[in-house]
C-alpha cells in the first residue's frame, strides 16, 4: 500500500499566541513547532498499515525550510521519505493547488491521509479541496479505517451524535482525527528512528504559480474576559439567580 | 441576486443552525439589498425559516437524497446557487457541513472562509472575522473572489426574529447519484434520546477532580436537570473514565454552548481552546488558583462532591417553580 501523509506543522498546543508587525503577522518568537495533533493519529495509522501490508509512506508538506525539523520527526517516526513543496503558503486554496499538482504528477497513491484541520489556522479545508481538485474520493473526520478485500476499505466517520461506517474502493483521501488510532498507540521517535531519519531523503521541489482566494489583513486577540463573578458555595441561590436573570441561560 | 444559506435538516426538521444562518444572512442582506434564499433537503417545517428573514426556501423532496453525501449535497447547493444567482453562500459547522464545505467551495469556484464569527465589515471590501489558533486569535480575512462561501461558527451570531413573507418551492436539481454507490453506507450509530454534545445549549463537563468514573452519577443528574449534554476533559477520556466522544478541548470536540459548566477541571490551555467560544462559563473547583477561574464568567470555589448535589436540589426547586 502506497500512502501519502499530508503533514501540517503547527505551534505547540501550549503556545501563547501573539501577533507582530502591527498585528499583521503571527509572532513566531519562542514558538516550538510540532506535528499537527490531528495529523499524528493519521501518521500512526499509516505506519500500522505499512507494517501490515507493506508498501511505502511518503510525507508531503507545503512550507518553508523552517518546517524541516518537524518533517525529520515524521521520518524518525517511520515515514520512508519526505517531499517538501517550497512555499510560504498564502491560504488554504494555494496549499491545496500545490498538493493537487503533486498528486497529478504522482498518481499511484492508494491512500492520502491528512488531519481534519490544522491547529494554527483551523481552516479544515485543504484536504477536501485537494480531493475536489483531483477527483479523488474523500471522507472527513475519520475515526476508524480497516482494509477489506479487493482494494476496499471500511471507513468510520464522526457524525453529530454518533458515527457512520462507509465502504469505499481506494484510492481515497481522509481527514483523520482522534479515534483513527488509540491515543496510547501514538508513536514518538526513538533514538534509532532519529538516527535513521538523518539518512532518509527529503526532496525539496518548487511550488507552482497559484493564486490565493483569501487574504488575512490583520489579526487580533479575543477580547479579554470580564472578571469572574464568584458565588459562595453556601449561597447557590445567587448562582441560580445570575444564570437565570443575568446570563439568561436557564 | 440573493444570498443562499444551506438549511440543514435534523430528523426532517429545520436545524437550529439554519435559523442562525438565516439571521446572519438577513442582517447582511439588509445592508446590500439582497434577499435570502435557503436550500434544504426534506424539510418538513421549512416555513419556520420565514420567521428569521428567509424569503424563499428551495426544498428538495427526492428520496434518494434524504441521506447525506458530501458530493451529492454540494451538487444540490451549487445548483441552488446557480438558480437564484447567489454569489454568497453560507453553511453551518456540523460534521456533515464541515465535510461538504471544501467540496462545495471547489464546485462553486468560491473563496472559502471557515470559522466565521462576524458579518462582513462593509459591503465593498468583503472582510470577515474568523477564529484562528484554536480560539486564541482572530483573523480579519478578505475574500478575493467574486463567489464566496462562508462557514459560520455555531452561536457566533445567534438567532434573530425577523418575520417576512416567504414561499416554499419544490426543488429538483440534477445530481449525480452514483456517488451513493461509491460511498456505500454500511452502518450508522446514533445515540438516541441523548442530547448531542455539539447541539446542546448547555454542557456539563467534568474532569479528574471527580476522582473516578463511579462518581459521574451527579454529573449526569446535573445534566439531566438542565437538559444538558455531558462532556469531559482529555485526561478523563484517556483514563477511560468516560467515552472518547465526550472529550472536549483542542484535540477533542470544540463546543460553543450558551452555558458550559466545568466541574473539577483545572482549565489547561488546551482544554480552554475547545470551550472558550461558549457564551457563558461556570466553573466549580475546590482550588481557587485553578486557571479556569481566570477564563470563566461565574465560579464557585468548593468541593464538587458538596456543591454539585446542592446545586441539583436548588435547580430542581427552581425548575418546579
Amino acid at each position: 500500500m502506497k500512502i501519502l501523509f499530508l503533514m501540517s506543522s503547527v505551534p505547540d498546543t501550549t503556545s501563547k499566541i501573539n501577533f507582530t508587525e502591527n498585528n499583521t503577522k503571527f509572532d513566531e518568537s519562542g514558538i516550538q513547532y510540532v506535528i499537527n495533533p490531528h495529523d499524528e493519529f493519521g501518521l500512526t495509522k499509516a505506519m500500522q498499515l505499512k507494517e501490515k501490508f507493506g508498501g511505502e509512506v511518503v510525507v508531503l508538506h507545503v512550507g518553508t525550510a523552517k518546517s524541516d525539523a518537524v518533517i525529520r520527526k515524521v521520518l524518525a517516526i517511520g515515514a520512508d521519505r519526505a517531499v517538501r513543496i517550497d512555499a510560504d503558503p498564502q491560504d488554504s486554496y494555494y496549499t491545496a493547488v500545490q498538493i493537487a499538482d503533486y498528486l497529478n504528477k504522482h498518481n499511484d497513491f492508494d491512500l492520502i491521509i491528512a488531519g481534519k484541520e490544522s491547529l494554527d489556522y483551523n481552516g479544515g479545508m485543504v484536504h477536501g479541496l485537494v480531493a475536489a481538485m483531483s477527483g479523488l474520493k474523500f471522507v472527513n473526520a475519520v475515526i476508524g479505517l480497516d482494509v477489506l478485500e479487493d482494494g476496499k476499505v471500511s471507513v468510520a466517520r464522526e457524525i453529530d451524535g454518533g458515527k457512520e461506517v462507509l465502504e469505499i474502493t481506494l484510492p481515497l483521501i481522509i481527514g483523520g482525527q482522534k479515534g483513527l488510532v488509540k491515543e496510547e498507540e501514538l508513536r514518538i521517535p526513538n533514538m534509532r528512528g532519529i538516527m535513521m531519519a538523518r539518512k532518509k531523503p527529503l526532496e525539496v521541489i518548487p511550488a507552482i504559480e497559484a493564486p490565493a482566494k483569501t487574504k488575512i489583513e490583520k489579526f487580533e486577540k479575543p477580547a479579554p474576559k470580564g472578571s469572574i463573578k464568584l458565588v459562595d458555595k453556601d449561597n447557590l441561590d445567587e448562582l441560580i439567580d445570575l444564570l437565570h436573570n443575568e446570563a439568561k441561560v436557564i | 441576486m440573493s444570498i443562499l444559506i444551506y438549511a440543514e435538516s435534523q430528523n426532517g426538521k429545520v436545524a437550529k443552525s439554519a435559523k442562525e444562518l438565516a439571521s446572519y444572512a438577513k442582517a447582511y442582506g439588509d445592508k446590500t439589498g439582497q434577499d435570502v434564499v435557503a436550500v434544504g433537503i426534506g424539510l418538513a417545517n421549512a416555513e419556520e425559516l420565514f420567521n428569521h428573514g428567509v424569503n424563499k426556501v428551495l426544498n428538495v423532496e427526492n428520496e434518494a437524497l434524504k441521506v447525506f453525501n458530501a458530493f451529492a449535497y454540494a451538487d444540490v447547493v451549487k445548483a441552488a446557487a446557480e438558480q437564484v444567482g447567489a454569489d454568497l453562500v453560507i453553511i453551518n459547522d456540523s460534521n456533515d457541513a464541515v465535510y461538504m464545505g471544501p467540496v462545495l467551495a471547489e464546485k462553486l469556484d468560491a473563496g472559502y472562509v471557515s470559522q466565521v464569527i462576524s458579518l462582513p465589515e462593509d459591503t465593498d471590501d468583503f472582510v470577515v472575522k474568523r477564529k484562528v489558533f484554536s480560539n486564541k486569535g482572530i483573523a480579519y480575512t478578505a475574500v478575493l473572489t467574486g463567489k464566496k462561501l462562508l462557514r459560520l461558527s455555531k452561536n457566533a451570531f445567534g438567532l434573530v426574529e425577523n418575520p417576512v413573507s416567504g414561499v416554499i418551492e419544490s426543488f429538483a436539481p440534477e445530481v449525480d447519484l452514483s456517488v451513493y454507490d461509491a460511498y456505500k453506507i454500511v452502518s450508522v450509530e446514533k445515540a438516541t434520546g441523548k442530547i448531542s454534545l455539539t447541539d446542546a445549549d448547555i454542557v456539563v463537563s467534568a474532569g479528574r477532580g471527580m476522582k473516578g468514573p463511579e462518581n459521574w452519577g451527579m454529573i449526569e443528574e446535573l445534566a439531566e436537570v438542565l437538559g444538558a449534554a455531558t462532556a469531559c476533559s482529555k485526561p478523563v477520556a484517556d483514563l477511560g473514565w468516560r467515552p472518547h466522544q465526550e472529550h472536549v478541548g483542542q484535540t477533542g470536540k470544540q463546543v460553543a454552548p450558551n452555558l458550559y459548566i466545568a466541574v473539577g477541571i483545572s482549565g489547561a490551555i488546551q482544554h480552554l481552546a475547545g470551550v472558550n467560544s461558549s457564551k457563558n462559563m461556570l466553573v466549580i473547583n475546590n482550588d481557587p488558583e485553578a486557571p479556569f477561574f481566570k477564563a470563566a464568567d461565574y465560579g464557585v470555589v468548593g468541593d464538587a462532591f458538596e456543591v454539585v448535589p446542592k446545586l441539583i436540589e436548588k435547580l430542581k426547586a427552581f425548575k418546579n417553580q
